[in-house]
């Protein structure tokens, strides 16, 4: 807010003889309309352009049966068809084994990355020699782009790339494994990519958490007796709490949306059968296989769920965190 | 007196409202015709076309190899031959191209003008769409050189695109490890092929190599066997109507099943990349560690790419698909696609003149002779020079009855629907009978 003693020109042009300007926002008139009409409208225009319309669009489609060739004036009545391609999607296995494989891998990454982040977090937080070195390698992966991490794993996961000539090299030959080209372990294998590139955002959110955690209170836990366990357990991570929930929030979103990973690092064939999400399936019917009325159909389901998934979230888990700040508004 | 966060929010309203604006003149800015009148006109004024500046711009799918060369040497030569036409020429990979660029370009309505066209389902979703120009007024003496290998680029009896290359698929194969494994024929048969795998797992080489970690190279596959099962009658009914009834696509999938089961491909061949990279399906039999793989006319450059010195190798041999016994399949129908090339509707009428000129005798012999693919004027076969090259085409002169790529001739949604039926039996998790169901979905959707 501008300061109180300083009269701004907009200020006087807008209130006129108004003499006391504390609680100018309350019904400073034509100030506060002009911050409306130049600062709304921009962000108004594009929310609705670039979000509000494509979801809406989407939906539209969904109902109608169009070929890859599209036009708009295909939307005519011989070519709706209801609801049939969400019955079509829900009774397609392939699409129920993508929304499984999406759901392993947002469950996984919160069973699996939260508590591992948690951990190292923990022990990057003491006073250890390279602590920045550490926590700077921990974070790389993070920085990298998803389709050059990808593309990466791939080619050390060949039948006879760097992976397989480590675990021959540790005379562990009989672990080899066709790591991306066998539909039993694929999924595994996509999941540990993504840990890797994840965990690193993970561990700094939590270590960003556990700096706003007072020594004090380990201390004073310390005087009382508790072991270094015991004051991880009942004083940090209670009030560690919040950022885990956040953190939570965050990746149960990108585990929803995972799709550049799979997309390039598996071949197409090993997708359908074992590694398909609900966004690589979505891109793979409704671009590749030429039927943009069924991809938007799964568009929708899948934001459906994401929707009702983050909605949820909030209420229950982030209730108290967001309190006065998402939930309620502007005070 | 603004204090600094105000002068910040100031700066980024204007940068948001800039940005909007920017966008939206972006959406909205149809420029003006790039033909302009022309305005040194000079002479008689014969060829007023010579004095319009006119661009047309052109999008193949040569990206390696000698052809890339060859399209940039056709633009240029265009151009001195056509004053004020300039011809600007991308190429883009081949699936890009195809699935993604051509497909947006077109439904943007700011296409290109002169760019490659798929025949089967995809010309003729384009041509109901109006966005294809119509060539048999423009262009007949081009038309009538290919013969009836244009066909497939034709539409109720319109051609709207005219292919440079047309080929067949057959077995790649490496004569060295056929003679140390005592194959002195290529197999004719299925049985002699069957023998032949046998053999050359006897001196621990994968016999067959297959890109199955792309849908296509594994569905072919299944065209092949369905080619050899099915009558050319059944075969153009499917094509026409969709109608899969006939038993024989199921015992196209039952043979297939079978194949599988006697191993002849390569370990983990589910995440085998076709045409890329040593570990490819062609690097394989490029470094020798494959004997055979069935794959389209253009192999020959693919493998020639995946070796060390880059040249085609010695060993490189080529024979068609085997007959199998017994069948009501035609023996001697063979399997195969070409490329063409096709004008927008609304592109510039110089743009049926530079297809003409890309189908010329001229371009053409340049065509054969750079090794890039068979070409489709029979006057310029004669320039081929790669054996291999002259085998397929030899292949092609004696199929009876050519079978265009079943996923091409049945167009995208059928086509996808059947490929992914297909790997499902590769990866032992479907049966010849869904394949043939998911077919017949997929046309019931259409």
């Amino acid at each position: 807010m501008a300061s109180l003693t300083a009269p701004g020109p907009a200020d006087t042009a807008g209130s006129g003889a108004a003499p006391i300007r504390r609680i100018r926002h309350r019904h400073g008139g034509t100030r506060t309309w002009l911050e409306i009409v130049v600062f709304v409208p921009p962000a108004l225009i594009l929310f609705i352009g670039f979000v509000i319309v494509p979801v809406v669009l989407a939906a539209v489609y969904s109902f109608f049966n169009l070929p890859a060739a599209f036009r708009w004036d295909m939307l005519g009545s011989e070519r709706f068809i209801g609801v049939d391609n969400y019955t079509r999607a829900f009774s397609t296995p392939e699409f129920r084994k993508a929304i499984a494989n999406t759901f392993f891998i947002l469950f996984a990454s919160l069973l699996v990355q939260g508590p591992l982040a948690i951990g190292i977090a923990l022990l990057l937080n003491r006073r250890i020699r390279g602590r920045g070195v550490l926590r700077l390698l921990i974070f790389v992966p993070y920085v990298l782009a998803e389709v050059i991490a990808g593309l990466t794993w791939k080619l050390l996961l060949q039948p006879n790339g760097g992976v397989n000539a480590v675990i021959e090299g540790l005379g562990l030959g009989f672990l080899r494994q066709n790591w991306l080209a066998d539909p039993s372990i694929a999924l595994y294998t996509i999941f540990f990519i993504l840990t890797w590139k994840y965990i690193g955002f993970a561990i700094l959110l939590m270590l960003a958490g556990l700096q706003g955690v007072p020594k004090e209170l380990a201390e004073a836990a310390s005087i009382d007796g508790a072991s270094w366990w015991q004051t991880q357990r009942f004083v940090t991570l209670p009030l560690l709490a919040p950022t885990i929930r956040i953190w939570a929030f965050l990746s149960i979103i990108g585990s929803l949306q995972v799709f550049d990973m799979v997309w390039v690092t598996v071949a197409p064939t090993l997708r359908q059968m074992s590694t398909e999400t609900m966004a690589t399936y979505m891109v793979q019917q409704g671009q590749f296989a030429g039927q943009p009325g069924y991809g938007s159909a799964i568009a929708v389901i899948l934001f459906v769920i994401s929707l009702v998934i983050a909605l949820a979230y909030q209420r229950l888990a982030l209730r108290r965190d967001l309190a006065g700040s998402v939930t309620r508004g502007v005070r | 007196m603004m204090n600094r966060r105000s002068i910040q929010r100031v700066v980024a309203g204007v940068a948001a409202a800039g940005l909007t604006l920017g966008a939206l003149a972006a959406c909205g800015g149809e420029s003006a015709d790039t033909a302009s009148p022309g305005t040194g006109e000079t002479g008689e004024g014969t060829e007023t076309a010579a004095a319009e500046e006119v661009t047309i711009t052109w999008w193949h799918n040569a990206t390696s190899g000698p052809l890339p060369a060859v399209w940039e040497k056709v633009a240029k030569d265009f151009e001195a031959n056509n004053p004020g036409v300039t011809v600007e020429q991308t190429g883009y990979q081949n699936e890009d191209l195809q699935r993604t660029l051509i497909p947006n370009a077109l439904a943007s309505g700011d296409g290109p003008d002169l760019f490659q066209v798929w025949p089967g389902g995809e010309i003729r979703d384009q041509v109901a769409n109006g966005y294809l120009m119509a060539l048999d007024d423009a262009i007949p003496d081009t038309i009538a050189a290919v013969g009836a290998t244009v066909n497939p680029w034709q539409v109720d009896g319109a051609t709207y695109g005219i292919p440079f290359t047309f080929g067949i698929e057959g077995f790649w194969y490496n004569k060295d490890l056929f003679e140390q494994a005592g194959i002195t024929t290529p197999p004719s048969t299925l049985a002699e092929l069957n023998d032949a795998v046998t053999k050359l797992k006897a001196i621990n080489v994968a016999p067959i190599a297959v890109g199955a970690g792309e849908k296509w190279p594994a569905a072919h596959w299944w065209y092949q066997f369905a080619l050899h099962s099915c009558s050319p009658e059944t075969l153009t009914t499917g094509a026409a109507d969709f109608d899969f009834t006939d038993p024989c696509w199921v015992d196209a999938g039952t043979e297939l099943v079978d194949f599988i089961a006697s191993e002849p491909f390569q370990d983990g061949f589910l995440g085998t990349p076709a045409q890329t990279g040593a570990g490819s399906s062609a690097g394989m039999l490029a470094n020798g560690q494959a004997a055979m793989e069935l794959m389209g006319h253009w192999n020959a450059g693919v493998v020639g790419g995946l070796t060390p010195d880059e040249e085609v190798p010695e060993f490189l041999g080529w024979f068609p698909f085997p007959a199998i016994e017994g069948s009501a399949g035609d023996p001697n129908a063979a399997l195969g696609g070409g490329d063409g090339f096709g004008c927008a509707a609304d592109a510039p009428k110089q743009c049926a003149d530079l297809l003409a000129y890309i189908m010329s005798e001229e371009v053409q012999k340049e065509f054969a002779a750079s090794g890039s693919g068979i070409p489709t004027v029979a006057a310029a076969q004669d320039s081929l020079e790669d054996q291999n090259l002259k085998a397929v085409a030899e292949g092609l002169s004696q199929a009876s009855f050519v079978q265009l790529w079943l996923d091409t001739e049945y167009g995208t949604t059928v086509g996808n629907a059947m490929n992914e039926g297909i790997v499902n039996v590769f990866a032992d998790n479907g049966t010849p009978e869904d394949i043939v169901k998911r077919m017949q979905d997929a046309a019931a959707t259409l």
